[in-house]
């Protein structure tokens, strides 16, 4: 007995207005619309989202963790982009 | 094995998953108490034990939907009905999120159904256990959920992300289901006489098998026996079983009192040195026994799954056959 493949799909749930979409899960569907379905059920059973979005897995591409350090390296040694990096003169407001 | 990694210690047990070859990264996570991610390096023995434990715990939470399916018909009141429905739905919700977890490690939800099906996987021993009367909901309520908080809680801080993150969403989930079986015994306990018999009956058949949920003795003279060691060492496991089934004791027996009905243990009683419960000696050669199927309903209950899954095989071929249909452009 075997059971046949369903897709996978990648779950999105916006849990209120003004707040982006946020990955919760996944889930097997045939299609996309069965998959929104079943992301209703299984992930919004408690009025958890207002917005749902279903995303084929293998659509996703991923930065891979071996090469994380590499990869977000040239960021590491700016600094200068955050505020806290400046020395602000005493006395001065509103900078 | 709900939440937890044990099997009866003849049954069909997996070679001990031993650490050793475990890289750097992985120990430095660790160390760290940080979560260890499905595209992280770990070492195979790690991703082996996750996936039987997060399967198996999987597997527990579809097949508990039976003992208490079978009494959402003959619930007492559309309240009633309308909870155990919600109850039920929440425990089918619970496996698909554990399948997901799995699903993370490489693994294939239909290879794991399989292999539940075939009997390569098991699901915890207290879902072989039989519903014979209304109060019984109340009881698995309380009880069975409420070893299975206690169980679970701590899997929150798992260091698999995906499972730690499946637990938090269960554990949110749970507090209503044990709320609601206390809220039946207590009603019936409240009852007329016959109501609160039957209440007391249940929590007589179901005290013992809870307290076997937390699994063997694995502290003392049982320390080394196991999985509990490694468990714990891969910060999966954070207290042995012994320390979460005291946990669960010392938490139900005061409830216990506030429903007005026994424990069925003589020997239970507060150990103001220990500041806890003393308990009686636990039967776990009935554990075992039920693990390797001998308990009252486990043929029941794999009969009932395998003609489940088979006679909705034809849904599953005929939504694949219209999703290939209509977009046979699209990903499949
Ligand atoms: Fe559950
Ligand atoms: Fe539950």
């Amino acid at each position: 007995m075997s059971t046949p493949r369903e897709p996978l799909w990648e779950v999105f749930v916006r849990s209120r207005r003004g707040l982006n979409h946020v990955h919760v899960g996944s889930l097997h569907a045939p299609d996309a619309a069965m998959a929104l379905r079943n992301a209703r059920d299984v992930y919004t059973r408690r009025q958890e989202g207002v917005s749902l979005w279903v995303v084929p897995a293998t659509a996703i591409t991923a930065s891979s963790p071996e090469e994380r350090d590499a990869f977000f390296d040239p960021a590491a040694d700016k600094i200068y982009r955050h505020p806290t990096f400046y020395d602000v003169p005493e006395g001065v407001e509103h900078l | 094995m709900y939440g937890n990694d044990f099997t009866a210690p003849d049954g069909l047990r997996p070679a001990p998953d031993a650490g050793g070859d475990e890289p750097a990264s992985f120990l430095a996570v660790l160390a760290d108490g940080g979560r260890i991610e499905p595209r992280d390096e770990m070492p195979e023995a790690y991703r082996r034990s996750l996936v039987r434990q997060i399967a198996q715990h999987a597997h527990s939470e579809i097949i508990g939907m039976q003992p208490e399916g079978n009494w959402i018909a003959r619930a007492p009141s559309l309240r009633r009905k309308g909870i155990l429905m919600a109850k039920v739905q929440d425990e089918a919700g619970h496996g698909l999120y554990l399948y997901a977890a799995a699903e993370t490690l490489g693994v294939d939800r239909a290879d794991l159904l399989d292999q539940l099906h075939d009997g390569r996987q098991k699901y915890s021993s207290i879902f072989n256990y039989p519903t014979l009367t209304w109060a019984d909901m109340g009881a698995i309520g309380w009880l069975v959920d409420g070893a299975a908080i206690v169980n679970q809680v701590p899997l929150c801080r798992c260091s698999f992300g995906p499972y730690a993150r499946a637990m938090v969403r269960v554990c949110k989930e749970e507090s209503f289901h044990q709320r609601q079986g206390f809220e039946i015994l207590h009603t019936l306990s409240h009852g007329t006489p016959a109501q609160r018999a039957m209440a007391q009956d249940a929590v007589d058949r179901y005290w013992w098998p809870s307290l076997m949920m937390f699994g063997p003795s694995d502290t003392g003279p049982d320390a080394a026996t196991g999985h509990t060691a490694q468990s714990m060492a891969w910060g999966i496991k954070r207290f042995s079983n012994d320390e979460l089934r005291q946990r669960f004791i010392d938490m139900t027996v005061p409830q216990a009192e506030a429903l007005g009905l026994t424990l069925p243990d003589p020997e239970l009683r507060w150990n103001d040195e220990r500041g806890h419960y003393d308990h009686g000696p636990i039967d776990f050669t009935e554990l075992f026994d039920v693990i390797k199927g001998n308990g009252p309903c486990n043929q029941e209950r794999m009969a009932h799954r395998v003609g489940a899954h088979e006679d909705g095989a034809w849904v599953r071929e005929a939504a694949e056959a219209y999703a290939a249909k209509r977009a046979p452009e699209a990903v499949a």
